[in-house]
């Protein structure tokens, strides 16, 4: 999903960098202010960090014959809230533009507001939303993490749509073929994503009650310990 | 671990071996290229962008590029591997903690009633 550097019109650089700036700012103090109230947290942070790291360095293959890599932001997400998803996300994208040629300095805000914003926005919501419903806990993962993992790619081609219109199609034809690219290859690693983002959730909910707790996550709507 | 965490991996896994042994290399072009598959979704958009606006011009380089698809590699293997050791020594922690946890609780419930008890 990353756009890659120098594929971004200079204003679309700024415009998106400058969206960016006060989440990645409101984000910092957010994770400062939990680490400092409750410092047991911090591997969790780590883990939710890490878990990043990871789906974001695994290309796989998809059925449409082409490779992208899931985000991995969902778990930070429900566990922390997608305020600190900002700063997580920078670090990997930073590490990722400057070390692997991937994404880019001057397509870094965009990226962010494709990765380290809008997915785990979308994930936050839709977990709180399945929580609303009902749905058993897993389930609420599951969904949380593969749709803000669509989302992301959703919101990357709809930013490369804004940039390079279709000369005949206008927006919605260049989105659409965007969407062909991203969204469509993205779909079984979304579920993939899914799979291991509720995975590790089962893990953290043996491993991590308390913590848990302490984010307001320790109920199981299932009644059982899991 | 449990039958239904086994099967979550399970799932992964069929994910991304089905596409492998289902989608097979077309053949070769009309001008005798090797057609490659299971490519970047960013390549291809970087190419996509080609195709809408020609007229574009790639303004802004990478800082540093891979030597090779092999350092590529190397650099991606490293950024798991990172993430792998975070995530494997928290797992290492949490079930050394947990047994401790479960060790004292066991030597406690003999303590109160003199019988060795099961925790949990």
């Amino acid at each position: 999903m990353h756009i890659m550097e120098g594929f971004l019109p200079a204003g679309h650089c700024i415009a998106w960098g400058v969206a960016a700036t006060p989440f990645l700012a409101f984000g910092v103090r957010s994770v400062n202010r939990r680490i400092r109230e409750k410092p047991e947290l911090r591997m969790l942070l780590g883990v939710a960090a890490a878990f990043v790291f990871i789906l974001s360095a695994l290309k796989l293959p998809s059925v449409t014959g082409s490779c992208s890599h899931p985000t991995g932001t969902g778990l930070g997400a429900i566990l922390f809230g997608p305020a600190a998803m900002a700063p997580i996300g920078f670090v990997v994208l930073l590490f990722q533009a400057l070390l692997l040629a991937h994404g880019g300095l001057t397509t870094l805000g965009a990226n962010m507001v494709s990765m380290a914003i809008a997915g785990p926005f979308v994930s936050y919501a839709i977990f709180r939303l399945a929580g609303k419903c009902g749905a058993p806990q897993g389930l609420a993962v599951f969904l949380a993490a593969t749709l803000g993992d669509l989302a992301t790619y959703v919101v990357t081609s709809g930013q490369l749509a804004l940039a390079f219109p279709d000369p005949a199609g206008g927006f919605t034809a260049s989105f659409l073929k965007f969407g062909g690219i991203f969204a469509i290859t993205q779909i079984p690693l979304a579920i993939s994503e899914g799979l291991l983002t509720v995975l590790i959730f089962n893990a953290l909910r043996r491993f991590n009650a308390r913590e848990l707790l302490a984010l307001g996550l320790g109920r199981s709507k299932t009644g059982e310990a899991a | 671990m449990k039958l239904r965490n086994w099967s979550l991996l399970a799932g992964v896994i069929l994910l991304a071996v089905l596409p492998l042994a289902f989608i097979h290399k077309p053949a070769p072009g009309p001008d005798g290229q090797e057609r490659e598959i299971f490519t970047g979704s960013d390549d291809q958009a970087s190419a996509a962008i080609s195709s809408l606006d020609p007229a574009y011009r790639r303004w802004a380089h990478p800082v540093f590029e891979p030597a090779s698809s092999e350092i590529e590699s190397l650099l991606f293997a490293l950024q798991a591997a990172l993430g792998a050791g975070v995530i494997g020594y928290w797992l290492g922690v949490s079930m050394t903690r947990e047994k401790l946890r479960r060790e004292v609780a066991a030597e406690q419930a003999t303590e109160q009633t003199g019988l060795p008890r099961h925790a949990d």
